[in-house]
């Protein structure tokens, strides 16, 4: 029997609302690589080393990656209940005119947001974790040397960028279905919410669009 | 006007078809497009061949009866227009056209065109009305009821039931059928005490029905002859989650 879709949505809501929150506090910590490079080494270094020795941070930490694997397997099952849904395929299909390509593409941009994520915590989570680090003037692990070696390769700022955009996309769509989900019915909230979501959208996407970018022209 | 036609053939009871090709000629552009297809019947029957099954009723595009894919959209190129509004001063000479069933795991083809919508009268029966009796109608001034939410349950209440949101949305999602009903109800004073357990009812027996989830890509309503808003659906998850948290 097709179960009811309706609570699994609140979840795809609620994770997914949890990570748009985790993406500010990302791109606020990431803007200290903007700054002069001697005191982004510095800051940089010192505030990784501050969020993977605190414990509200590594109790958020694995609330993150509970969301992203129930985000992802969340809309795993829904897919796969679309598919049972709508039976035989159109011959003949423009159904695409009536609503936005990123809309209907949720799950692609979202899939490509996974492979981000995937090469994003091998080449700097788990560097950080798991390996052994040189350390800085200050003696503490030197995660900023990492990123900007990544991000001196004119391929490795090409490769997140893209995937920026396909998140950025993902976002813009993602912000305010979540919202509908959740109940937000009124039309007043709800044009406050596409507003809200637009600028969310831009603010985080172009953020995160910016660093590798800056890193990139100031190091090469 | 001169036609190509593909259109899906499908037996009673047979569990798939395949699209077969008619040519059309003299074709006037203020034909409307059902008419067109009786014009094909007509044809057919002269060569003895068995007639395109289609579904039809007022043709005054206020019933939900008809509805097709026509060109690969949900009552054909127009926006918030039914089968049988659709004119074929909409097409061109020698244009190409193609004509194939509502499709959704809860649709069934019943015959070439024809498909069986009566998920949506099991959503309905699940909860869709007031088990109360509500006596006869009361004097208009005794409720006190503002004439702009009564507006907006009119704006509910005009869904025909067509299937059009459903055929067109990627997940053979019913939320705007069944959220503009859940709605309709809500914001009436007659229907507002069964609200939780009406909305429990109608989402249950919708997923029962091998319905699709609701992405929110908006496509129903731009397809939805009665422009029905998808601020129906949501006000549906609203009561849904109210209901959850709240209703025993």
């Amino acid at each position: 029997m097709q179960q009811n879709t309706l609570p699994q949505k609140l979840w795809m809501s609620a994770t997914g609302l949890f990570l748009c929150v985790f993406l500010v506090i990302h791109l606020l910590g990431n803007l200290q690589l903007l700054l002069p490079a001697a005191d982004a080494k510095e800051q940089f270094n010192w505030y990784s080393r501050l969020l993977s020795g605190n414990i509200i941070i590594k109790v958020i930490a694995w609330v993150l990656y509970c969301s992203i694997i129930g985000h992802a397997v969340y809309a795993l099952l829904l897919t796969l209940q679309s598919r049972r849904a709508n039976g035989t395929r159109y011959v003949y299909d423009k159904r695409g005119a009536s609503s936005k390509w990123y809309s209907r593409n949720m799950g692609l941009l979202g899939t490509i947001i996974l492979i981000f994520l995937v090469i994003h915590f091998k080449d700097f989570w788990y560097r950080y974790k798991f390996t052994d680090l040189p350390l800085d003037a200050r003696g503490q692990p030197d995660l900023y040397t990492v990123v900007v070696f990544a991000f001196a390769q004119w391929w490795y700022v090409l490769l997140y960028v893209v995937c920026m955009f396909a998140m950025g996309f993902h976002l813009l769509h993602g912000f305010f279905s979540a919202a509908r989900t959740l109940g937000l019915y009124h039309p007043k909230f709800t044009r406050w919410v596409k507003v809200s979501g637009w600028l969310y959208t831009v603010v985080i996407t172009g953020g995160f669009i910016i660093i590798p970018i800056y890193v990139y022209f100031t190091n090469s | 006007m001169k036609l190509t036609l593909h259109i899906w053939r499908q037996e009673q009871g047979a569990s798939t078809g395949a699209m077969h090709t008619y040519a059309l000629t003299d074709i006037p552009e203020d034909m409307s497009f059902l008419e067109m297809l009786d014009l094909l019947n007509e044809q057919l029957m002269k060569q003895g061949e068995r007639v395109i099954e289609f579904d039809s009723d007022c043709r005054e595009g206020i019933c939900g009866q008809c509805g097709m894919m026509i060109n690969g959209r949900a009552h054909g190129p127009l926006k918030h227009t039914t089968t049988c509004q659709l004119y074929m001063r909409s097409f061109k000479d020698g244009d190409t056209i193609y004509a194939e069933p509502f499709r959704a795991a809860a649709f069934p083809v019943v015959c070439d065109l024809k498909i069986d919508r009566s998920a949506f009268d099991r959503i309905i029966g699940a909860g869709g009305y007031v088990s109360v009796s509500t006596g006869q109608a009361p004097e208009a001034n005794s409720i006190p009821y503002a004439h702009e939410t009564a507006e907006a349950a009119f704006d509910a209440a005009a869904c025909i039931g067509c299937g059009a949101c459903v055929a067109t949305c990627k997940n053979s999602s019913a939320a705007l059928f069944t959220g503009a009903k859940i709605t309709h109800m809500a914001l009436l004073p007659q229907g507002q005490t069964e609200t939780a357990a009406r909305t429990q009812k109608m989402v249950a027996q919708m997923h029962k029905e091998h319905f699709g989830h609701c992405t929110n890509t908006e496509a129903c309503e731009v397809e939805c002859p009665q422009q029905i808003s998808v601020l129906h659906i949501a006000r549906m998850n609203y009561e849904y989650n109210k209901a959850s948290l709240l209703h025993k």
